[in-house]
């Protein structure tokens, strides 16, 4: 098959890449730029672990092919924060306990970071609503749910704490 | 005694790499030149495989080894399932890696392809040719106990185990009894559903050492990697990688002897990694159970006698089906005081998945019988939830039905009392179509190995010149906090900061072997192991220390990295000068120590008597539900629990096991149903079976009542799978409460309640 070139900014940087039409985004953010946080878990859309953010949208990796995502800003788990520090959310998810196994954890970032760009300042229902499509098999949610809503209220008490 | 360290919900230092994405999970691994593997699985679930032929797959370009089991040393093991205590043919089973002549179960390995890319080693599987011929199999476990039934396997008898527990008359007993209680229970098979599907790459390392980079519960493993290729034990090294839930699903041997097979064959770097669908073929499930439980009371609630029967469905093979069995028959009669009793249990094979571990282990699903015997005892008695609980529940100085003595603390009082007050008063039902309920249920579950195991564990400890720690443990960490744990133990008895500790973890060939992540034994084993450790290289420094400073060696504390004289806090030590001292002096500055568990004599007889745990926690849910009247929808509202902890090492990692224990068990209450219907599943995706999302479940509240009384380190008890027990049956009472159903198998689905609450009324 064909391979064609796509351009997208991946956490920040341009990329040009050259993908086959059936290659799935999930594949080329683990196989080819070597972007290991981007989880495989089921491949048909039912978990989660494979969210991603596009264009600032949480969006599953597993189904979507990468050619359809040209000219688009993708952020993964690896463009959280900055190498140097942790983005304040991913902190409140240690600090609370939302990490166990953790291969829940890039996705439920990701979700609620998006969640919190949406409404910076959701209840728990809202975040919960939220989450419906992120599976998490160890922590029973209570961590995570409050990890985010802890988040939220450090935001909107601190505006300075906003990165945009 | 006053900590430090210890008892802080500090966050795990494995959490931030987690949180960045950046750590490696069996699948995140790769290595050059490096093959992809591919299981081909039986296409029935009871069959006689006629012949296999591989030569066209072998043929394909791409393909680099294609093997059946004629390909394997020694295909067909006594397994001891990872066990390193020989404990008699009892708890053995046949571990055969890939199926000849006959295939057990639907899914079953039959044969293994490595190839230059996934997608080569799935056309190679579609160009093996299996003729098979169908055999009619058996898939009922009360069908397969019958004189004639058809043999899953190749002994005469589908039976696997059978247990009895015999405790004063039940006979005489229901004689006396002014309430009888009778019913049959149910539940159904459940899958772990961790998120990490199976994977590892394996490879032949320079010296010629099988190398396993696995997601695993049990590095130990690895002998029987060995023994199938019949190759020495310290020829195969397993390396652990951190793990993406295990649940007892990674306690079995998954990819590893496939991995070691496929390398061992090609010299190159192989890796296997489950899909979804395959890891729902091709791992163990929880047991479905089936249980009679009769129960009798005097008209005041006292319980007089107890008579079940549970017959456990083991599918297609042995695996761990005798230990679980084992486990639900001390836990039959839950965590009450009954004179008389009598259990009769049974393990047997079935053309169905294979049954193995999964947390809880054979408690919770006689937890959901007992606790709804108790609630419908309560019922006709007129007594709340909690008033008929505490007048039966185990005390202090109590006996288990076995005999055996109870020592710690016999907590069900105290955590059935705070659970319950917490929900605190009534609401009114808040629409016409909506019913609220309330349902209380308790529970026990041993942590630390059947005792006959003779279980031990290692931890080693060695002191760097500049005041460092670093720490290695066989121990897998599957996500509760286990290495945290050990690192918080060192770091409280040596006064060394946690950033200044290093663990090394979970490698056969270069930790000290910890034992497996599986019966919430680590923190009381390897916990144990480490505080021994630590204690031991304390014992060093200290007697140095006293010769330094010329004080008595009680006069002095380890804080902060020093080691100070209690009665003139400022003469004091750097730890490092102590250190560099002992260095100076030759004095050993490591320490690998040994913690045994107690031991018993493996039963002679199926009747079980005196001590078979080490022991019990104990721990209560108690849940407010709402119903649907019109759609039969269950919605937890809410759920408070309590558990005596023992002590809490790490509050926030303990809470964690009580939100996601809970959590995992509203899904057996309400939604997971692993169907398997004639042997063929039904569940293939999460699209059909139904995990708890975050907006199915409440906010767990969480008590812990921190006795003191365990047998783990500081006196911390096991809480990682009792924390499934009781929440299901909660939920199951709740039920009952709202709507005047009782539901008597698992899952509770709309239809169920309904199709119930019409039956009633009729
Ligand atoms: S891997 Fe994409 S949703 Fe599960
Ligand atoms: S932390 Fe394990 S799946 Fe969420």
């Amino acid at each position: 098959m064909e391979k064609r070139l796509i351009k997208v900014t991946i956490n920040g940087k341009l990329r040009e890449l050259f993908v086959k039409p059936n290659d799935l985004l999930l594949n080329v953010l683990r196989n080819d730029l070597n972007l290991m946080g981007t989880k495989y878990g089921c491949g048909i859309g039912e978990c989660g672990a494979c969210t991603v953010l596009l264009d600032g949208q949480t969006a599953l990796a597993c189904l979507i092919l990468a050619v359809t995502v040209d000219g688009q800003e993708i952020t993964t788990i690896e463009g959280m924060g900055d190498p140097a520090q942790l983005h304040p959310l991913q902190e409140s998810f240690i600090e609370h306990g939302a990490v166990q196994c953790g291969f829940c954890t890039p996705g439920m970032l990701l979700a609620g970071e998006a969640l919190l760009k949406e409404n910076p300042n959701p209840n728990e229902e809202e975040i919960r609503e939220y989450l419906r499509g992120n599976l998490c098999r160890c922590t029973g949610y209570a961590a995570i749910v409050k990890a985010i809503k802890s988040e939220a209220k450090c935001q909107s008490a601190d505006p300075g704490t906003l990165s945009e | 005694m006053e900590t430090s360290v210890v008892g802080k919900g500090l966050p795990k230092f494995d959490a931030y790499t987690k949180a960045k994405g950046t750590i490696a999970y069996a699948d995140d691994f790769s290595l050059p030149g490096m093959l992809y593997a591919k299981v081909l699985r039986s296409k029935y679930p009871a069959a006689m495989i006629i012949s296999i032929n591989t030569a066209r797959a072998k043929s394909l370009p791409g393909v680099h080894a294609v093997m059946t089991g004629k390909d394997v040393p020694h295909n067909n093991l006594r397994a001891k399932f990872g066990q390193s205590t020989d404990i008699g043919p009892n708890f053995e089973g046949l571990y055969r890696v890939l199926a000849e002549e006959k295939v057990r179960f639907l899914g079953e390995a039959i044969a293994l392809v490595a190839a230059d890319s996934e997608k080569i080693a799935e056309e190679a599987l579609a160009l093996i040719d299996v003729i098979y011929e169908q055999l009619p199999g058996v898939f009922d476990p009360i069908e397969a106990l019958k004189q004639d039934a058809y043999l899953v396997g190749d002994n005469d008898t589908n039976l696997v185990s059978q247990f009895k527990i015999r405790q004063g008359d039940v006979e005489t007993a229901f004689k006396s009894a002014d309430v009888i209680v009778e019913n049959t229970y149910s539940v159904p098979f459940k899958d772990h559903a961790f998120l990490e599907p199976e994977s590892g790459v394996a490879w032949v390392d320079e010296n010629g050492i099988i190398t396993i980079r696995v997601c695993t519960q049990v590095i130990e493993h690895f002998r029987t990697v060995a023994e199938v290729l019949g190759i020495p034990h310290n020829h195969v090294r397993v390396i652990g990688t951190w793990v993406g839930g295990g649940f007892g699903g990674k306690e079995d041997i998954t990819v590893e002897s496939f991995l070691a097979l496929l390398t061992w064959k090609t010299k190159r770097p192989v890796k296997l990694t489950y899909t979804r669908e395959e890891s729902f073929l091709a791992h163990s499930k929880r047991h479905p159970f089936v249980m009679k439980y009769k129960t009798g009371a005097t008209k005041d609630g006292l319980l007089v006698a107890l008579e079940t029967e549970l017959i456990a469905d083991s599918g297609a093979y042995t695996y761990l089906s005798p230990w679980v069995l084992l486990y639900a028959t001390v836990n039959a009669a839950g965590p009450y005081n009954i004179p008389n009793v009598k259990v009769d249990t049974v393990a047997v094979l079935t053309n169905n998945p294979f049954s193995s571990a999964y947390r809880g282990f054979g408690a919770v699903q006689p937890n959901f019988a007992y606790e709804s015997q108790m609630d419908e005892l309560a019922r006709i008695l007129d007594l709340d939830p909690l008033t008929i609980r505490l007048k039966n529940c185990l005390q202090q100085g109590d006996t288990l039905t076995t005999g055996a003595d109870f020592g710690g603390s016999v907590a069900v009082r105290e955590v059935a009392e705070k659970a319950w007050q917490a929900l605190g008063p009534k609401r009114a039902d808040p629409g016409k179509h909506i019913k609220l309920g309330r349902g209380l249920a308790v529970g026990m579950m041993s942590y630390g190995r059947l005792t006959f195991l003779h279980d031990t564990s290692r931890s080693y400890i060695k002191l760097e010149l500049d005041g460092s720690v670093l720490m290695r443990s066989g121990i897998p960490d599957l996500g509760a906090g286990q290495a945290q744990a050990l690192v918080q133990i060192a770091a409280e008895e040596l006064g060394v900061p946690l950033e200044k500790i290093k663990i090394f973890t979970s490698d056969t060939s270069l930790t000290p072997l910890a034992g497996t992540s599986t019966a919430t034994r680590q923190l009381y084993m390897s916990g144990n192991a480490t505080l021994k450790a630590a204690r031991e290289v304390k014992e060093r420094l200290i007697n140095k220390a006293s010769v330094m400073l010329k004080a008595d060696k009680t006069d002095l504390k380890f804080e902060n990295e020093k080691i100070i004289r209690i009665s003139e806090p400022d003469k004091y030590l750097a730890l490092s000068t102590v250190i560099g001292q002992c260095s100076t002096d030759g004095d050993e500055l490591y320490s690998e120590a040994q913690f045994n568990a107690p031991f018993t004599e493996v039963p002679v007889s199926d009747v079980i008597t005196g001590q078979t745990f080490a022991d019990f926690t104990f721990g209560a849910y108690a849940v407010e539900v709402a119903i649907d009247e019109e759609t039969g929808e269950v919605n937890v509202e809410r759920a408070v629990t309590c558990y005596d902890v023992g002590k809490a090492i790490n509050p926030l990692n303990v809470e964690g096991q009580l939100e996601g224990g809970g959590v995992d068990s509203i899904g057996y209450a309400l939604t997971e149903n692993f169907v398997v219907e004639q042997g063929y599943l039904k569940s293939h995706s999460l699209a059909e079976y139904l995990l708890p999302t975050a907006l199915d479940v409440p906010d767990i509240e969480t008590i812990l009542v921190e006795s003191g009384a365990g047998i783990g380190p500081y006196g911390a008890k096991g809480i990682g799978e009792p924390a499934c027990n009781a929440m299901a049956p909660a939920i199951i009472n709740a039920i009952r409460d709202a709507v005047g159903v009782r539901i008597t198998s698992l899952p509770a689905t709309p239809e169920k309640i309904l199709f119930a609450m019409l039956s009633r009324i009729k």
